[in-house]
């Protein structure tokens, strides 16, 4: 749905991204990982087309670069890291906005528009507070809100840049599982940069890691999230553990790590390794 | 300056209503399942009743502003006077000269404060939202210094009184102009920024240095001919002592474009407040945006300091406190804002010329006198609310 072709972003004579080139179809969640300033948000707002780019970026087959505005908007809805919230702007009026790409340059919202975000913020529990202001709302109403917001515009390709970095653990994998379960139901293609790993390898079906803005290693969470890859590119004592129902858990470790409720990964026989030399 | 009621009896009148009121939102329709039991009410219910507050407190302001002058008219004197110049009306024996006090003197001021009060506050809204800073206000970007130096150029040149409104609306358009230029297309490296409006803070910083530089150039020339030096102050001063209702027919059509557009752009400003980013991301073109509402509120501000000259705070005051107490979408503020600001100038014009009568006080010091502790209202009141959060 959503394709890469060596897409490049320079700020100034800084290369921030080169020579990304990948594809996600279309229901799939592509998780976007890698140490900090390696251009994960930088490749999201390249998708967004809020920052200039070199290379193709197409979806469903039409390069955003020709698209309005407006269109790429009915097609892409980006959540950044830590979006703008009035403290006096109502949660209904917020998630209105999301309805902007739909509604011509001088009009306002249609009762159709009304409809469409009553309904989102039914679905996101948020209907009590719709009269209420953001500054009024907790930390997850408020992660749902900007949910609702993004799902108003109504496009197949969602971006969420690092979405749940203020949340509590437990909050973290509730608004995640909400993003899994509408990606379901709408059939939602999700790029998302994730810091923590372990979260990283339960959501997406893949993960795209950069390194100094290219791509070190693409592939199913298996492939990637292994002790030797995540040492070579995080440059840390990162640990990965299996849990018996298969899903991997990265742990940094000071020493090495052997809880009874998991073993090491089979990709790493030697168990814990000291990190690559910094880079 | 003597106020000059009596004696002075111009042309026709031409009868203008207030211009600035749009026709509100329409009745509460918050019928939406689920939503209609929430404790808070639509913005457009809202938008809606603090219109019509304004309005009735603009009537109101109006007919104060028509009623009290140094001729010491009564109120049935008053009335009688403004229905005798309506196609229909009864007799109604009010002397010619009360009539023409009310339809050459009174009116035409009230009317032209208002427009100008409406200009004033719906641009300052305006410019608050498009550069998501609240202390900007309708001369940040150079109205008021190229606004005083074409009306200085003309005062010191011995040009006739009827040239200081066009030559200040050249310079005042023309300023902002200027800024813009070398705003938008300075200080913005290639993809760097982000893009998308990385030019609000080149363009502000603009704005700063072509108001300093036409200031500069405008105090020098006053120097220069320190003969003129009264006459240049009390333009830059600002008032309405001398309306007529040709100013009001000058600036009427401005006052209406700009005020439809700023208006029709009350949505887009409310995207606007979840950033420069977010709201590129939801397709809105946000250098068009800008553009679009600073060549409208510049056109009608430029207009409005053309007839009454530099008045100043009524562009900060209102909008504020529209925010502070009806609310902060720009559905709310802007139309608000442009009635409620008609309203505070029509009164301020009135204080103006009565506390002192018959000398005049200028309306620039009465706006101001209200506005600086209104300025610490405001800190105040921000500061409270960041402690709460």
């Amino acid at each position: 749905m959503i394709s890469f072709d060596r897409v490049g972003v320079r700020y100034g004579t800084a290369q921030a991204l080169a020579e990304v080139s990948e594809q996600v179809p279309a229901g799939q969640w592509l998780g976007v990982i890698g140490r900090n300033g390696t251009g994960k948000s930088t490749l999201l707002r390249a998708a967004a087309r809020l920052v200039g780019h070199e290379g193709t970026i197409t979806i469903g087959g039409q390069p955003t670069a020709r698209m309005s505005r407006r269109t790429l908007a009915r097609l892409v809805a980006y959540v950044p890291q830590l979006p703008e919230l009035p403290p006096d702007m109502t949660t209904l009026d917020y998630v209105l906005l999301g309805r902007t790409p739909h509604i011509g340059y001088l009009r306002t919202e249609t009762q159709l528009d009304r409809e469409i975000c009553a309904g989102l913020l039914d679905r996101m529990d948020l209907a009590p507070m719709a009269g209420r202001t953001l500054g009024t709302l907790s930390g997850g109403e408020l992660q749902r809100a900007v949910l609702a917001r993004a799902l108003a515009q109504d496009a197949p390709v969602l971006l969420l840049d690092e979405p749940t970095s203020a949340l509590d653990l437990g909050r973290r994998v509730a608004a995640l599982e909400l993003v899994d379960e509408l990606r379901r139901e709408r059939s939602l293609t999700v790029l998302s940069v994730v810091h923590d790993l372990t979260l990283a390898g339960q959501f997406a079906d893949r993960l795209l890691l950069l390194d100094d803005g290219r791509v070190a290693v693409t592939g199913d969470p298996a492939s990637v999230l292994r002790d030797d890859v995540l040492a070579r590119h995080f440059g840390a004592a990162l640990h990965v553990l299996i849990t018996p129902e298969g899903e991997r858990v990265v742990v940094s470790s000071r020493s090495a790590v052997r809880p009874g409720a998991a073993r090491p990964a089979e990709s790493s026989p030697g168990g814990f390794r000291p990190p690559g030399p910094a880079r | 300056m003597k106020s000059a009621e009596r004696g002075r009896a111009g042309a026709p009148t031409g009868g203008a209503p207030t211009g600035g009121a749009p026709a509100g939102g329409a009745p509460a329709r918050r019928a939406q399942a689920g939503l209609a039991k929430s404790p808070g009410r639509g913005t457009t219910a809202r938008a809606a009743r603090a219109t019509l507050v304004a309005a009735v407190l603009l009537l109101i302001a109006l007919a104060v502003g028509v009623s009290v002058g140094p001729a010491g008219l009564s109120l049935p004197d008053v009335a009688g006077a403004l229905l005798t110049r309506l196609p229909w009306h009864p007799h109604m024996g009010v002397p010619a000269i009360d009539t023409d006090i009310v339809w050459q003197i009174r009116l035409p001021r009230v009317v032209l404060g208002a427009l100008v009060g409406a200009m004033l506050a719906g641009g300052g809204a305006a410019y608050q939202g498009v550069f998501r800073n609240p202390l900007a206000d309708p001369y940040l970007l150079g109205v008021a210094a190229g606004g005083g130096l074409g009306a200085t150029i003309v005062i010191v040149a011995g040009g006739s009184p009827a040239l200081l409104p066009p030559a200040a609306f050249l310079g005042a358009a023309g300023a902002v102009a200027l800024t813009y230029l070398l705003g938008s297309g300075a200080g913005r490296p290639q993809g760097a920024g982000g893009g998308i409006g990385g030019a609000t803070g080149s363009i502000l910083l603009a704005g700063v240095a072509v108001a300093a530089l036409l200031t500069a150039v405008q105090t020098y020339l006053q120097q220069q001919h320190s003969q003129t030096l009264q006459a240049v102050y009390s333009w830059i001063l600002g008032g309405l002592s001398l309306a007529t209702w040709s100013d009001v027919t000058l600036i009427l059509p401005y006052v209406i474009v700009a005020a439809g557009i700023l208006l029709a752009h009350r949505r887009l400003l409310d995207v606007l407040r979840i950033g420069e980013t977010e709201a590129g991301s939801l397709g809105v073109d946000v250098a068009r945006l800008r553009l679009a509402v600073v060549m409208a509120a510049t056109l009608g501000t430029a207009a409005a300091v053309s007839v009454s000259g530099l008045i100043g705070f009524v562009g900060i005051i209102v909008p504020h406190t529209v925010r502070l107490t009806a609310g902060a979408s720009y559905r709310i503020v802007l139309p608000v804002s442009m009635i409620g600001g008609a309203a505070f100038l029509v009164l301020a014009d009135v204080l103006a010329r009565t506390v002192q009568s018959p000398d005049e006080v200028p309306i620039g010091v009465i706006t101001a006198l209200a506005g600086a502790p209104f300025f610490l209202f405001i800190l105040h009141s921000r500061k409270a609310r960041q402690e709460l959060a």
